[in-house]
């Protein structure tokens, strides 16, 4: 692909690289500038990649493969940033532009599709996964390959993540969700559930509590039929074209159900959900439309704090419990006081903060397949951390997050004491509801 | 100097045996920068804990005459790591594992890439300080920190990095392990080479391990904050109280420019109509605090202060102390580049050289903001600019060099806390005069015979100009 240097610099953003006057802050936050420990795998290092390739330094775009595709994504480094760089935006039209070019193997071209095109965004395929997943569960085959060893030889250390696989719904579970949940007592708001392809594949029962949850504090719970995928994952991936096309299905589906708010239970959904706004900034038609879904999109802990908390929530006196913050909860929709809010009206917990709590756990949407080592490295890190706490269960507030840590519990030998919750889950076994 | 060749990244690799040899593209461009100016493409980039295989490095460098650039976490603002001949970049950054606190003996001994602001809270923790606070201290590494001498806002009572090392081990240009000093105050045997090194910026040797001393942590601190209608008035303040016999931790200023700045970026409620803002910091023991906040406050409104604030708690002192922070952030939202000068003069000259920058700034019709040390004369006028803008970097290199004309003919220096480097060189002649330079180029000579320790810092070459466009 031939391209003048200033197609180049509109297509990686250089403009926005710019900004960055190279100090280096955010060094100590970069979760792989640690663990890989070289200025090329951090927010930096990238950003100058960016701009070499703007100041026609880079020819060869290959250089930049490793290092963007290495990265989290956390965004840690945006919150660290003291002029605002968006490296975000950086990242995501940086990965674009080499996807555009990358020659991808067939197999991998055609996977890549499925996934992206025909999986995530299909809520009867994701329901069959879910539905899948029971009869895995239930069949005893679950059990056979957990015995036998056989998970152990799959590619890419999928085993692994065999051992952390939510107890699964059965389909006649599954179909009991109601589209439509009145609120318990007097209305508060009106709100919309964004139930995501993940969640409602492998977490129907956080998504069911979710929406009970919302009933208990006042809130009228809305279930869009039409809604699909968030699209983080593509756009993760430099898909943005399919990115756009599913923001645009959303922002149909959920405009004309005329609530308050649009609530997700899931910090990587909810950040995609929340940037809408400025995905489609460029698009005139949409503009404004995206600009009001994101405007109304809110995670559920803040939905669960403005409606005033959840009464009568309790666990047994001194219960040790700390939190893994989603990143792009933390850095990206910059919510963070809530869910601590929400904990710490559970009487009888004892909360305790652990060490670089803001650091990413490595899982990062699909990174811990696709990077395994890399992102193992990141969660054993952070299992030292969690360990130090001594806490009997770890919150989360995102899906990836929540396997994550009940991964680094398995590595740890630690499932008979400590547990991995999302934060939903640990909430509603508070009030009593299962 | 020579090229590199494939024969050296291989008797490189050789000797390499505890750590990364780093060649790849993307590796190479990720060490060509640091907080200043420029793209400079290493060869190879060393990545390894072990003094004994540096030492072998620099003896391999020494015979083959490659540049060799040490490196810390690359936070300079001078170029002082950026690898301008090429040649191998050593990233000290990894020898992170010594950090040890002697309390008896008030020192710390640390390896090269331990964060400083580590070693602040390590001495915290046994109730010492390590003063000097660059406000890089959580990114910069102690080794970059000596290299380069910084400084910080506490400079003004406590003194700056070389204050406080007294004890090195080095890998000299021909790649010999020395150490200087030890582990006492008192240490007169002799050149005291420690301080030679200190500063240096990397031109002499390379640091592999330093000797700290430590002062016992004061027990309190005050703020205090100031508002001027005028500069000149903001300027007797500070000299009256430091000749009351008060000697603040910290006093830093702010000019009009960057209160503007600062409440565009985020409204803290500053007066936007002042000419001037001033932040002392008090410390020492409680009981004498209170006394001396209360003379500094009088002082400023005896010479006509328009507004005083003492906070009341930690909470409204960080706020204050926020503003100062942000100065640097929200100025380099106004125009993408920022150079930043840390030209010094003596105290007393303070009011003049504000006028003297006000002259530069209307002269070259640049935008120039004023903030920083003002307490120990060490301002850093800002120049916010647009690098891709030839014409305006061209009245901007005019308007850089009038500054350190100016801080010299004031009797102050070029460079307080960040280091000659690479921009500032042209100007050494001007501050130190032919012979003055001349001597500094004999030591560099005599320590480095084949100039292979950082090559193309400090000393001009023939005919260097600063050139920014």
């Amino acid at each position: 692909m031939k391209q003048s240097l200033e197609q180049l610099r509109e297509e990686f953003r250089y403009e926005k690289t710019n900004s960055c006057v190279q100090c280096g802050y955010c060094l100590p936050v970069c979760p792989t500038y640690i663990t890989m420990g070289k200025e090329t795998h951090s927010p930096r290092g990238r950003i100058n990649l960016v701009k070499m390739v703007g100041e026609g330094k880079i020819t060869d775009l290959s250089v930049l493969e490793e290092p963007l595709d290495l990265c989290l994504g956390c965004r840690a480094c945006e919150t660290a940033c003291p002029t605002g760089v968006e490296y975000g935006s950086i990242l995501e039209a940086a990965r674009a532009a080499l996807v555009r070019r990358k020659k991808f193997s067939a197999p991998v071209r055609l996977l890549r599709k499925a996934m992206f095109q025909k999986v995530f965004p299909n809520r009867k395929i994701m329901k069959f996964t879910g539905n899948a997943f029971w009869l895995y569960e239930k069949s005893g085959l679950q059990k056979a390959g957990r015995t036998s060893g056989a998970m152990k030889r799959l590619p890419n250390h999928l085993g692994d993540f065999e051992a952390i696989m939510p107890q699964a719904v059965s389909p006649a579970e599954r179909k009991k969700t109601p589209n439509r949940v009145k609120a318990k007592g007097e209305k508060k708001y009106t709100v919309a559930f964004f139930t995501g392809c993940i969640m409602d594949a492998m977490f129907q029962r956080i998504n069911r509590l979710s929406v009970q949850l919302l009933a208990e504090a006042g809130c009228e719970v809305i279930v869009v039929p039409k809604q699909t995928c968030c699209g983080a994952l593509h756009s993760h991936s430099g898909e943005m074209e399919e990115t756009k096309r599913l923001a645009k299905q959303n922002i149909t589906a959920f405009e004309q159900a005329g609530v308050d708010f649009i609530v997700n239970n899931a910090g990587g959904c909810g950040a995609m959900l929340y940037e809408y706004g400025h995905l489609l900034e460029d698009d005139k038609e949409w503009a404004d439309r995206a600009a009001a879904f994101s405007a109304k999109s809110r995670d559920i802990s803040q939905v669960l704090v403005s409606c005033g908390g959840l009464s009568n929530l309790h666990t047994y006196p001194g219960e040790l419990v700390t939190y893994q913050r989603s990143c792009h909860m933390t850095n990206v929709q910059k919510v963070t006081s809530e869910p601590l809010d929400l904990l710490n009206s559970v009487s009888g917990i004892r909360f305790i903060e652990m060490e670089q709590a803001d650091m990413c756990c490595g899982s990062a949407g699909i990174y811990n397949i696709i990077n395994y080592d890399a992102s193992m490295d990141i969660l054993d890190r952070k299992m030292k951390d969690t360990k130090a706490t001594g806490a009997s269960v770890i919150i989360t507030t995102n899906p990836g997050c929540l396997l994550q840590m009940k991964l680094g519990i398995e590595r740890e030998k630690l499932s008979e004491s400590v547990r991995a919750m999302h934060l939903i889950e640990y909430l509603a076994e508070a009030a009593g509801i299962s | 100097m020579k090229m590199m060749t494939s024969n050296h990244i291989d008797e490189i690799k050789k000797i390499v045996k505890s750590g990364r040899v780093l060649t790849d593209e993307s590796d190479r461009f990720s060490y060509s920068f640091d907080g200043s100016f420029g793209t400079f493409l290493p060869d190879a980039v060393i990545q390894t804990k072990s003094t004994e295989e540096l030492a072998q490095l620099v003896k391999l460098a020494n015979r083959e005459q490659i540049p060799v650039y040490p490196r810390g976490q690359s936070t300079s603002l001078s170029g002082g790591p950026l690898p301008v001949k090429g040649g191998m970049v050593f990233d000290l950054s990894v020898m992170d594992d010594l950090l040890e606190i002697h309390g008896e003996d008030l020192v710390a001994v640390v390896s090269p890439g331990i964060l400083t602001a580590n070693i602040h809270k390590a001495a915290e923790q046994k109730g010492l300080m390590y003063p000097p606070d660059p406000s890089s201290s959580h990114v910069s590494t102690i080794g970059g920190n000596m290299a380069e001498n910084s400084g910080g806002p506490r400079g003004l009572k406590y003194g700056v990095t070389k204050d406080y090392v007294i004890g090195l081990e080095v890998i000299t240009p021909e790649g010999e392990i020395i150490k200087t000093g030890g582990s006492t105050v008192k240490n007169v045997t002799g050149y005291d080479l420690t301080k030679l090194i200190v500063g240096s910026e990397g031109t002499l040797g390379i640091i592999t391990k330093a000797v700290l001393r430590l002062i016992p942590k004061p027990q309190g601190s005050e703020t205090i904050m100031a508002v001027f209608n005028s500069l000149i008035d903001a300027g007797s303040a500070i000299s009256k109280i430091l000749s009351s016999g008060i000697l603040p931790s910290k006093m830093e200023l702010m000019d009009k420019a960057s209160i503007a700045a600062v409440e565009n970026y985020e409204p803290l409620g500053l007066p936007l109509n002042a000419e001037a803002i001033i932040l002392i910091e008090l410390d020492g023991h409680p009981l004498a605090l209170k006394d001396e906040v209360k003379q500094a406050a009088d002082l400023c409104d005896s010479v006509g202060a328009r507004e005083i604030r003492i906070p009341q708690n930690a909470e409204e002192r960080a706020e204050i102390w926020k503003a100062r922070k942000l100065v640097s952030p929200a100025i380099a939202r106004i125009k993408p580049t920022k150079i930043s000068e840390d030209a010094t003069v003596p105290r007393s000259k303070i009011p003049q050289m504000c006028m003297r920058l006000q002259e530069i700034r209307d002269k070259y019709d640049v935008h120039l903001v004023v903030f920083g040390h003002a307490g120990d004369g060490n301002l850093h006028p800002n120049i916010i600019c647009d690098k891709s803008d030839k014409e305006e970097m061209r009245r901007v290199e005019q308007a850089v060099a009038e500054i350190f004309t100016a801080a010299i003919e004031l009797g102050g220096t070029l460079s307080g806390e960040h280091g000659i480097g690479l921009m500032k060189a042209p100007f050494m002649e001007m501050e130190l005069g032919a012979i003055g330079l001349d001597m500094m180029k004999r030591i560099k000579e005599s320590w480095d015979p084949n100039n292979i320790m950082n090559p193309g810092k400090i000393f001009p070459e023939p005919g260097q100009k600063l050139e920014l466009s």
